[in-house]
């Protein structure tokens, strides 16, 4: 049996019809991870440690406490903190640390036990490599080397759950967890093929995750369809006192609405999206986006209009400044969040320095890679005295102005398409060179960060390389269940999310 | 931005950058901030400035916990990561004379 072909729907009807055990299944990807490395798609494995939790889960099956997801293996990207794994955020400023405790994503997924009752019962496989501090487009920054796209190893698997993405994408992993700050759950999904969401700030605790930019980041799933999807962001999601800005429980079932028809009552099985409205923005289809990529979300919009919806010209005019807004705003939350990697209390430390400064100093420096020692700085700049109300507060003037961009569009639609990056995963190194050219590519993602809207990609094509394109899909705030539902009917109605990599076998 | 505003965005962000490293990255700086430059160009006046998209949401109040001790001691197990340690206190270079 391919299980690494099989979407994680199917894997749980085999799991609850004693077909396979979640023992098997485990050892299934162990074994695909060990022949999987060239991908890079991993920095920590604990075979053991996973075989004793599907152990445990296949108890539960035994015991008929199994819940949905109970025996199914999932991959963490490595900012998330996990006990028994190490945690990084690929930087060596991290190398080899090991926290005391789970991130609550992990909890929520992970085997109940007296202290966490409430977990799915999921096997962790491992830890998934990513941009240093999920500081990146292209999984280029991570300190422990870059991750190959699966489709083509010569290109970039998209930053920065790149790592999640790429397992996922080679069969290392039926499903993985990633996060979102600018796009990186949504560019390296579309990069490798596969379907991601982001869901609203708030919606899923923060707590035990490597924080980068604190009211921009957030966490979600990342794995083969909208349904995948579905299920895992019902078990990652719950309210949290530990984190101040998680939402109170709406105890959703995000896939509520996968296989009805977009209005209620409506009998037309030939047109199930009939009355839903698919706002276009110009802005998204102007100057900078590749053809091919504007080919496909094209023909996918035409494909969701043959599905009953209504395709409505709608205008988001701040889209470009949502760049340097980014910009200045991520960089700036990323230098006080990163002020507490100091060789004081975790973390690496230098081995020689004079004083107590100097030892902040040269463990910093050391410590961190060149794209997080840039964004430091330029955070450090847009704080300072005297440029704090041209930079910073100007930038969070501007923020406000995109969130309203999304109301008045939302007044006219239900959810908005667009594509999910100007172009496919480039070639490794064509732009690690210039960090602008980089910043440049999240153009499509970053404003609904920016605003705390839900956002998600689906594959919807592939250029004539052979390399995939993903199309964006954003909703208005807390309507996670109605994008999956529109994803999951056009995944009804094509097979873009189907294929696989020819090198993948 | 000039060479000399590198060393000194470096120092408040406790980093060390070597001349050749200043200058490599300068450059880089510079391009970012004609980048951000476009920013100056929208009038803001009389906007209000959004700190966080849930701020955005007025109606959306942040649930509060109450005012409890919740955690226990995790000393021993928070220490397993220090750098250096002595007596259950972490050690660093000496700082009053």
């Amino acid at each position: 049996m391919s299980w690494h072909k099989t979407p994680i729907a199917l894997m749980a009807k085999a799991l609850a019809a004693k077909e396979v055990s979640s023992t098997e299944l485990t050892q299934y990807f162990l074994d695909r991870i060990e022949a999987g490395k060239q991908w890079n798609a991993y920095l920590d494995v604990n075979a053991h440690l996973s075989l004793e939790q599907a152990n445990k889960a296949d108890q539960l099956i035994s015991s008929g406490k199994a819940g949905k997801l109970t025996g199914i293996p999932v991959a963490h990207k490595d900012v998330f903190v996990t006990r028994g794994w190490k945690s990084t955020a690929a930087s060596k400023i991290l190398s080899g640390y090991q926290s005391p405790f789970d991130a609550t994503v992990v909890a929520n997924l992970g085997i109940p036990d007296e202290n966490n009752p409430h977990g799915a019962g999921m096997v962790c496989l491992g830890k998934t490599n990513m941009d240093e501090f999920a500081m990146g487009s292209s999984n280029e920054n991570s300190a422990f080397g870059p991750v190959l796209n699966p489709w083509n190893a010569a290109h970039v698997a998209g930053g920065s759950s790149g790592g999640s993405a790429a397992a996922v994408a080679a069969g290392l992993a039926p499903i993985a967890t990633g996060t979102d700050t600018g796009g990186s759950i949504r560019q390296p999904a579309a990069f490798c093929g596969l379907t991601g969401i982001k869901p609203s700030y708030g919606r899923v605790s923060r707590y035990g995750m490597i924080a980068y930019a604190s009211s921009l980041d957030q966490a979600g799933p990342m794995g083969k369809t909208a349904e995948d999807c579905a299920l895992l962001l019902s078990a990652m999601s719950s309210h949290d006192s530990r984190d101040s800005t998680s939402l109170a429980d709406s105890g959703e079932d995000y896939g509520r609405y996968l296989n009805q028809a977009w209005n209620e009552g409506s009998t037309n099985s030939a047109k199930p999206l009939e009355g839903l409205r698919v706002g276009l923005p110009k802005e998204f289809f102007a100057e900078g986006l590749a053809s091919d990529v504007a080919k496909s979300v094209n023909e996918a919009a035409k494909l969701l209009e043959n599905l009953g919806a209504t395709l409505i010209e709608v205008s988001l005019p701040k889209t470009k400044l949502s760049i340097p807004v980014y910009y200045v705003l991520a960089p700036a939350e990323a230098s006080s969040n990163l002020s507490r990697f100091d060789g004081v209390r975790y973390g690496y430390r230098a081995n020689e320095y004079r004083d107590l400064g100097d030892m902040y100093a040269k463990s910093r420096t050391e410590g961190f890679g060149s794209e997080v020692k840039r964004r430091i700085m330029i955070g450090t700049y847009v704080l300072c005295h005297g440029y704090y109300d041209a930079y910073y507060l100007q930038a969070q003037k501007i923020r406000r102005i995109i969130a309203a961009d999304f109301q008045a569009a939302f007044n006219q639609c239900d959810v908005i398409l667009g594509p999910v990056a100007p172009d496919v995963a480039w070639r490794l190194g064509e732009k690690s060179k210039d960090p602008v050219q980089m910043y440049l590519e999240d153009i499509y993602t970053l404003s609904t960060n920016l605003a705390g809207l839900p956002a998600m990609s689906v594959p919807c094509g592939f250029n004539t390389n052979n390399l995939p394109i993903g199309m964006q899909l954003i909703g208005n705030y807390f309507s996670e269940a109605r994008l999956l539902q529109v994803a999951h009917q056009y995944q009804q109605a094509s097979d873009w999310h189907l294929r696989q990599a020819s090198e993948v076998a | 931005m000039k060479l000399d505003d590198v060393q000194r965005i470096a120092h408040l962000s406790r980093l060390e950058l070597n001349q050749a490293e200043a200058e490599a990255v300068l450059p880089q700086l510079q391009a970012i901030f004609s980048l951000v430059e476009e920013m100056q160009a929208v009038d803001t006046t009389g906007l209000e400035p959004l700190a966080h998209p849930i701020l955005f949401l007025r109606d959306l109040a942040q649930p509060m916990r109450a005012d409890q001790v919740t955690e226990s001691d995790h000393r021993s197990e928070n220490m397993q990561s220090a750098p250096a340690q002595q007596d259950g206190y972490f050690l660093v270079p000496r700082v009053i004379e």
